[in-house]
């Protein structure tokens, strides 16, 4: 059995001027919100990419450097090669939860609310960006967005629009993925709320089975013993903190 | 294998289990000779620390060099129905980085650390271990079985193994073991040259070279196109590898047997050819306890229980 399974691009959706989600022709059934899996293009190089949707599999990228950017310019009929899911995935727990990020962090988040609304637990999502053309499309259940600039929607960061709405409602779980200092935001006003909050973490992969030891964050490991950390990780030494590159070699966040 | 393998005047004090796994390596003391291998989780402080959380007796780093390596791109390892097969490319931040993780680690882990090294030359060997004994490891482990000149590792030959354990030698006063190869036809005679050189401790055995390709992408899966095999496949090369260097050594020198342990009883087989101490590498993400040495240390000592051992001295091969 080879270890890398075969899917085709049956749709390259650009979502804003960053972001290309894209579909292909083979579903992962058993990949939960949040997981991971590792994307292969041979000759290239292979990295981890959240799991945005299941029937069919969907990958929401974000153009950085070289890799994405290849993904961000596939076209239909492209060929991946993939391993996984990977990981310890969102936790769906309580009756009314919420959703919180921005970016290509969003894709996850999506698919957590398709989930959230087969089993029929209400969700409400905030997405943000910096301005009207980055932000995502919205998600399967009430979607607020916010702008820095307010040029769409609520004006500010997530964390307003958060804060407007827990003033007014509880939620038992809030979920979050984006930059790390953003989670760490939203998880402390999750906190100060009484809710329980997952935050979606990443490191520097290489193995992406928990292996080499690369991706860790403090004695943890973000590829199994995440890459879904609860409020716990906010005590982490290396959480918001230190960054480790391709050589292992710690960088400031 | 049974009762009868174990000596007779053991029988009636089946000793509580707590002390049983205790012993000794180049004068120094562990609770259990299970030690965490080279290039598993062992590349920050945190992970070696905890590594002492899960049990493990000892705990060696991931291997440094004298400047920051990135090592290979991606994939670096994959898993192929438990054939696990790496070429990580020893990626590690540099020794001046590294000093500081095994500092802490030595520091807070509560086992000794073993703090592992390679260099592309003889003379860096050198400077890396001055420079990383400087964080004062219980012990040194020196990758020996890393390239040397195209198409060969320092532990190809016994000249270039020994050329390597002298200048170590010369250049610390922490004791050290030579990590090998198995590649090689004569694995017996490096391990002696490297003893004869210094070398306080042999480990054997590193990975296997080995390769994957992927028929349908027409590419080798690993990025360095070959790499490193480890698990469970190659258990019965470090047997025999283990077996080799024993004799090939005599009785005195410890040797760290290391390759596919996964189980208590894959332990014992490995002291029984003739280790001293027992790396254990890929079992410990393939293992689901949360303290994977725990759990080993634990089926060794069943084992032992059952069949009527008091101390790790008496697994030894029936004559
Ligand atoms: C668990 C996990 C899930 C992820 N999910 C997504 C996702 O859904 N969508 C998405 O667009 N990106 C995701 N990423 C990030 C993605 O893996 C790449 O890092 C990113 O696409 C940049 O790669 P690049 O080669 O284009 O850029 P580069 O210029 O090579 O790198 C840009 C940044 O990405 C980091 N990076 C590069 N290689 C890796 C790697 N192998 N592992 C981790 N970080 C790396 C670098 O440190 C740098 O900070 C995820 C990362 C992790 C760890
Ligand atoms: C991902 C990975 C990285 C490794 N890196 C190193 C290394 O840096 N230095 C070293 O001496 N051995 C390294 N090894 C070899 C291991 O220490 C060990 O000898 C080998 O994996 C066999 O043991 P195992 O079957 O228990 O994994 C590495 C092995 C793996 C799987
Ligand atoms: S990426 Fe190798 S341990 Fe996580």
């Amino acid at each position: 059995m080879p270890i890398h399974q075969i899917a085709t691009v049956t749709k390259a959706e650009k979502e804003n001027g960053i972001v290309t989600t894209l579909t292909f022709d083979t579903p992962l059934s058993h990949a939960q919100p949040g997981q991971f899996v590792m994307l292969w293009l041979p000759g290239f190089d292979e990295k981890p990419y959240g799991v945005a949707g299941v029937s069919p599999l969907r990958i929401s990228v974000g153009a950085r450097g070289p890799f994405s950017k290849k993904l961000c310019g596939m076209e239909k009929g492209d060929r991946v090669w993939l391993r996984g899911p990977y990981g310890k995935g969102f936790e769906l727990k309580g009756k009314k939860i919420l959703l919180v990020g921005g970016g290509y962090g969003f894709g996850p988040l999506r698919f957590l609310a398709e989930v959230a609304r087969k089993r029929k637990v209400s969700a409400t999502a905030i997405c943000g960006a910096r301005s009207k053309g980055l932000l995502m499309l919205p998600a399967a259940c009430k979607t607020i967005f916010t702008t820095d600039d307010g040029s769409a929607g609520t004006k500010g960061n997530v964390l307003v629009a958060m804060k407007e709405l827990l003033a007014k409602e509880r939620f038992d779980v809030v979920y979050t993925c984006g930059p790390e200092r953003m989670m760490s935001a939203v998880a402390y006003e999750a906190k100060a709320h009484k809710a329980g909050c997952q935050l979606l973490l990443e490191r520097y992969m290489k193995c992406g089975i928990g292996i080499c030891g690369h991706c860790c964050i403090g004695d943890k490991l973000v590829c199994i013993d995440g890459p879904m950390f609860g409020l716990e990780i906010l005590e982490n030494p290396e959480f918001c903190k230190v960054w480790r590159t391709k050589t292992g070699k710690r960088v400031p966040i | 294998m049974g009762v009868q393998s174990c000596p007779k005047e053991y029988m009636p004090h089946r000793t509580k289990g707590a002390f049983m796994l205790e012993t000794t390596l180049c004068g120094i003391k562990l609770r259990n000779p299970l030690i965490l291998a080279s290039g598993i989780r062992g590349n920050s402080a945190g992970l070696l620390i905890r590594a002492g959380k899960e049990g493990a007796g000892a705990a060696t780093s991931k291997s440094c060099s004298l400047l920051p390596h990135e090592g290979h791109a991606n994939p670096t390892m994959v898993d192929i129905d438990g054939t696990y097969i790496n070429a990580i490319g020893l990626s590690n931040p540099g020794v001046d980085d590294e000093i500081y993780e095994i500092r802490e680690a030595v520091a807070k882990a509560g086992i000794p650390i073993i703090a592992s090294f390679y260099a592309g030359k003889v003379s860096d060997f050198a400077a890396v271990a001055a420079r990383i004994s400087e964080a004062k490891p219980a012990m040194l482990e020196v990758d020996i079985s890393c390239p040397s000149r195209k198409d060969a590792l320092f532990s190809s030959y016994a000249k270039d193994a020994s050329e390597v354990c002298l200048a170590v030698r010369d250049a610390t006063s922490i004791p050290f073991s030579a990590k090998l190869s198995p590649d090689v036809p004569n694995i017996g005679e490096i391990a002696r040259a490297c003893v004869a050189s210094g070398a306080s401790c042999i480990t054997a055995i590193n990975t296997i070279g080995g390769m994957y390709i992927d028929a349908h992408a027409r590419h080798a899966v690993l990025a360095n196109s070959f790499g490193g095999i480890s698990g469970a496949a190659i258990k019965p090369v470090a047997l025999k590898s283990v077996y080799l260097v024993r004799k090939a050594i005599g009785p005195e020198v410890p040797i760290i047997g290391t390759g596919g342990v996964f189980t208590g009883i894959d332990a014992i087989e490995m002291l029984m050819a003739g280790a001293t101490c027992v790396g254990v590498g890929t079992a410990i993400a393939t293992r689901k306890e949360s303290a994977p040495f725990k759990a080993i240390a634990q089926e060794m000592e069943s084992f032992m229980k059952k069949e009527g051992y008091r101390k790790l001295a008496d697994l030894k091969l029936q004559e």
